[in-house]
Order: C-alpha cells, then sequence, then structure tokens
C-alpha cells in the first residue's frame, strides 16, 4: 500500500481511540454490566432447565453469541459515532481538504473502531469466566472471526455514519436490523433447535455465519461450515469497501 | 493602510515572467447539480508571498472558488495548480501545501488546544514536531491555553486554533475564509495583526471577506468576484487610485448664502452653515479641474481658509465595480 499516508491514519486512530480512554469506566462498564446480566438470566435462570447444547453446557454456549453480540453493536456503534461525529460538529472538512483519501480515513475510523468492540469483548470473555467453565478449542481462529467480525461490522457502521443526517437515523439500524440479526442469527440457541422452516429462514441471515463460526472456535461445533462463514465476513468486507469507495470517490453525504 | 510589501503583479500586461504562481487557476468553472452555475471560466495566479483577496457579495462565488481549490467542491471544468500539482491528480502533494482556516467554526469540544493541532499536524502527514507547535501556539499568544479544552475557549481563541491547526503542517498557503466574520472590532484588529505576522513569515495568504476595510487593510492584491465571474484583480492601491473617487473640501474665509452662479455648473456643494464647499472629482480623469474651480473662487473673491481631500472607501469603490460592465480581468 504505497503511498497511503500512514501518519494520517495513525493520526485518526490515535483520535479514535482517545476518546474511547476518555471515557474507558462508561465504555467497559456497561458492556460488562450486559453481561453479568444475561449470564444471570440465560445463563442461571434459563440454563437450569437446559442442560446443554450440543454436548456443551448452556452457559458456555452463550458465551460465543453473547461475544458476538457486543462485537456487532459495539463495532456498529463506535464506527458510525465516529465518523457522523466531525459530520455534526464540522469538523469532516479537516478531512476532506488534508492529504488523506478514502483508504486512510477508512483505515483510522474503522481500525479504532474495530479495536475498542475487540477489547470490549475480550473483558465481557474475561467476565464470563468468573461465571462458567469455557474452553477455547481453537484460540486464534477465535480471535481471527473476532477482528474480522469487529472490522466488517465496523465496515458497515462507518458507512451508516456517513449516510446518517440526524443522531435518530445514526441509532435507528443499529436498534431495527442489528439486533434482531443477531437474536434471530443463533447467539443464544443452534439453529438446529429450531423447526426446519426457521432454520431455513435462519440461514438467510448473515449473522448466523459469523456466530457459528466464532462458536466453533470455541467449541468445534458449527451450523454451518467453517469456510462459509469465512466467505460471509470476506464477502462483506469487501462489499463495504467497495460501497465507501463509492461514497467517497462521488461525495455522497460528505461534499454536499 | 499599509505600504506595499514586496513582490507584487498587478495584470499580465505587466507580469514579471520570473515570478512564482504558487497556485494557478486556468478556466475554472463550477455548475451545481440544480443548475446554478456558482463559478465561470476563473483564471487567476497568485503569487508566492502575496495577500491576495477576494471580495463579492453573498453567493458571488468567491467560497466555490477556495472550497474547489481546498478539496472541498469539485470543478465541472478547468483546472487548479497548487505548487505545480494538478488538485486533481496530484492532490496528495497540493494539499500538502495548503492550509484552510474555514468560516465557520468547527472543533472537537473535549479536545485539548495542543492535541487538535497535533492531530491535524498528523492528517499531513507529518512526524510529531512539538518545538513547532509550540511556536505556533505561542505566535497565536495560545500557548498558556494548550492544555484547555476547545470549548472553553471565548470565540476568538477558537479561531485562533483554526489557524494554528491550518499552520501546523508548514503551509504554503494559507486560506482565511472570512476569518473575521462576526467578530467584535478588538478581535478583528487582533486577527489582522495575526495576518500581518503571517506575512513576514513568508506565507501566501487568500482570503474572503466582506469587511472591505479588511481587504484595503491587509490585501496586497483584491480581486472582485460577482456572479461567478472575476471581474478584476488589482493591486490595493492601484485599485483604489484607479476607481477611487476624492473629494475635495473647500474651506471658506467667510460664509456664502449660495453657490455664485458663475460656478453653477461645477458640481458644488455648500454646506448648511455656508463655511465650505465639497467638490467631487474622478482620480481616473485627465483633468479633474481643481486649478480651474481654485482660480474661478479666487476671481470672485471667494477666499479660501482650507483644502482637504478625502479617498472613497473601498466599499463605494466595490458598489461602483459590481455596478458597472464587466470590466477586462487582469490576473
Amino acid at each position: 500500500m504505497s503511498g497511503v499516508n500512514w501518519p494520517g491514519v495513525g493520526a485518526i486512530f490515535q483520535h479514535e481511540m482517545s476518546r474511547f480512554f476518555r471515557t474507558v469506566m462508561q465504555s467497559l462498564l456497561s458492556p460488562v454490566l450486559s453481561t453479568v446480566l444475561y449470564f444471570v438470566v440465560f445463563g442461571a435462570a434459563i440454563g437450569g432447565r437446559i442442560q446443554s447444547v450440543e454436548g456443551v453446557e448452556y452457559g458456555a454456549f452463550i458465551v460465543p453469541g453473547l461475544m458476538m453480540l457486543t462485537i456487532l453493536q459495539q463495532s456498529v456503534s463506535n464506527a458510525s459515532f465516529g465518523i457522523y461525529f466531525p459530520k455534526f460538529s464540522g469538523t469532516i472538512y479537516e478531512y476532506l481538504v488534508s492529504p488523506v483519501g478514502w483508504i486512510e480515513v477508512t483505515l483510522g475510523f474503522v481500525g479504532a473502531a474495530a479495536t475498542k468492540a475487540v477489547l470490549i469483548a475480550l473483558v465481557i470473555l474475561l467476565t464470563s469466566f468468573f461465571f462458567v467453565g469455557v474452553h477455547i478449542l481453537h484460540p486464534v481462529w477465535m480471535l481471527a472471526f473476532l477482528v474480522l467480525t469487529a472490522t466488517g461490522f465496523s465496515l458497515l457502521g462507518f458507512i451508516i455514519g456517513l449516510w446518517a443526517k440526524s443522531f435518530e437515523q445514526l441509532q435507528i439500524v443499529p436498534m431495527m436490523v442489528i439486533t434482531p440479526l443477531v437474536f434471530l442469527g443463533g447467539a443464544f440457541y443452534s439453529a438446529d433447535m429450531l423447526p426446519p422452516f426457521w432454520e431455513g429462514v435462519a440461514k438467510l441471515n448473515p449473522v448466523l455465519y459469523l456466530v457459528s463460526g466464532f462458536r466453533w472456535a470455541f467449541f468445534g461445533i458449527a451450523d454451518v461450515p467453517v469456510g462459509v462463514s469465512l466467505v460471509a465476513v470476506g464477502l462483506m468486507i469487501a462489499a463495504c469497501c467497495l460501497a465507501i469507495r463509492w461514497i467517497f470517490a462521488t461525495g455522497w453525504r460528505l461534499r454536499e | 493602510m499599509r505600504a506595499m510589501p514586496g513582490p507584487i503583479t498587478p495584470g499580465p500586461s505587466e507580469k514579471d515572467d520570473t515570478m512564482t504562481a504558487i497556485i494557478r487557476i486556468e478556466n475554472l468553472s463550477k455548475q451545481y447539480g440544480s443548475g446554478t452555475k456558482a463559478l465561470s471560466g476563473v483564471s487567476l495566479d497568485i503569487h508566492e508571498g502575496e495577500i491576495i483577496a477576494l471580495l463579492g457579495p453573498n453567493g458571488a462565488g468567491k467560497t466555490t472558488l477556495i472550497s474547489i481549490i481546498c478539496g472541498l467542491v469539485v470543478p465541472t471544468g478547468g483546472t487548479v495548480r497548487v505548487g505545480g500539482h494538478d488538485i486533481a491528480t496530484q492532490w496528495r502533494a497540493a494539499r500538502k501545501l495548503i492550509g484552510l482556516v474555514p468560516q465557520e467554526i468547527a472543533l472537537e469540544p473535549f479536545e485539548t488546544v495542543i492535541n487538535a493541532v497535533r492531530f491535524t499536524r498528523g492528517l499531513y502527514g507529518e512526524g510529531p514536531d512539538d518545538a513547532y507547535i509550540e511556536r505556533v501556539l505561542r505566535s497565536l499568544a495560545l500557548w498558556d491555553k494548550r492544555d484547555a479544552m476547545t470549548r472553553e475557549l471565548s470565540g476568538g481563541m477558537k479561531r485562533r486554533v483554526l489557524i494554528a491547526k491550518a499552520l501546523s503542517h508548514r503551509p504554503k498557503v494559507l486560506f482565511l475564509d472570512e476569518p473575521t466574520a462576526g467578530v467584535d472590532v478588538a478581535l478583528r484588529r487582533e486577527m489582522w495583526e495575526v495576518v500581518d505576522q503571517l506575512r513576514r513569515d513568508g506565507v501566501t495568504i487568500i482570503l474572503t471577506t466582506h469587511y472591505l476595510e479588511e481587504a484595503e487593510e491587509m490585501a496586497d492584491r483584491i480581486g472582485v468576484i460577482n456572479h461567478g465571474e472575476l471581474l478584476l484583480v488589482r493591486p490595493t492601491a492601484d485599485l483604489m487610485g484607479e476607481f477611487g473617487k476624492k473629494t475635495l473640501t473647500i474651506e471658506l474665509m467667510e460664509p456664502l448664502a449660495a453657490i455664485p452662479d458663475a460656478l453653477s455648473d461645477r458640481a458644488l456643494r455648500l454646506s448648511d452653515d455656508g463655511r465650505s464647499l465639497a467638490y467631487e472629482y474622478d482620480t481616473r480623469a485627465d483633468r479633474t479641474g481643481i486649478a480651474h474651480l481654485l482660480g474661478d473662487l479666487a476671481r470672485k473673491g471667494i477666499m479660501v481658509r482650507d483644502v482637504s481631500t478625502r479617498q472613497s472607501s473601498l466599499e463605494e469603490v466595490f458598489m461602483t465595480l459590481v455596478a458597472e460592465p464587466r470590466q477586462e480581468v487582469t490576473a
């Protein structure tokens, strides 16, 4: 990637991360609290009635799903807010007049959003160790899925931030689309547990492939082949990159 | 008005070929999707080290012109080169030479002054240089506020932070879009001093302004834009001399009840108290008629106590220009 303004990427990345560290307690406390609640409700209350899913204790079974839920929510909200805020405050002009193009801006914002999301997901994983015994079968793949998914959904969040013209629009996509997709994507159950028709419907949900691949990295079990999960993430990243490139080339919602 | 500094090129007919054009604008045009023509065939050379003011009413096209050069707006025709780099094909190199101070104060509220300046420097691909940033902040009287969040600053300080950010990467060209819009008189003076310091540092400055006094005070050359066309570009002093009207005020020893009939063909105005006559003349005219007027007054036995002249303000010059048919553009 010769010709890329790497100090520019670093400046944006550092700038975005400093926002995270300014409010580190809120950034971490809220997802950790949510996770504890999920473990109490799903793990203890409901999990008491479900002994195991495909041989995995239910409390442990939902750990990848919880991490995935957090990764998706955090990636989208961090990236969308990150790029929307300069649009809102008017400082977006700096990115448009300086020698940074779509690659630098995307790497800076998306890199920071994905990093924050991964850090929070890892904190949730640590938290889960206090509640259930989790053994990670393929730790490297687990990390790879984590990073790839965070990247894919940070890119999606970045597009939402570029598109949004108000804070309402900024929140409506995560609320109306992302959360339902995660809940219906097998975060708290295996797709095999659904009736055949709904199992077919669930397989249209892209999040299912991410959760499935991620769970495979933990327990070696998956709803869909791991290769398909990887291709799904790859396709999502590629599609988002093309869309962002187009937005910067045309100036849509940026130079209007 | 300050003395005209260093190398100034009045126009192409008198242009010195050795003069370096840091910005070369050729036949630039911009038509928006709505069909509105914001710029039509604008050509202009801006020389290294000069201060040029772009004047024009709202919607004249001056901010569009700046926005195109800086990369905020894509032109529909023409070319712009900054330091020899085409802004479309060599945009990275071109933009590295430019600093922009926007009209609206846009700062991240929870960031400290010094970090805001460091951030901009990073965006331009420059490594950390805290010694230089300290110099910039000190020169803008911001050093004591370096650790303050930008939201805690006054309007004038925020504007200076924008200038510091624009200077963070040592640009050769600085664009100031309405730098003193909405600021009080004291602050405006302060801003002029900042610009004066930048001029001494050799920075080329292009500013747009509604305050004609500001252009007169700061600029080496003035460009007048209206309806997307560059009507003319002239050295400030030449423009004032060329288009300026002067008023000769003649104070009389004895008050007059009325202007004598023999002088009624001259455009004279008698003051209410009858103690002074005002005579407006065009400095461009071959004959101003002053000598004849004074001779006629003497012949009529009207004794003169004193005479004084007043140059018309740039505002009056500007109104004359935009009202008159288009002048030949000299850039």
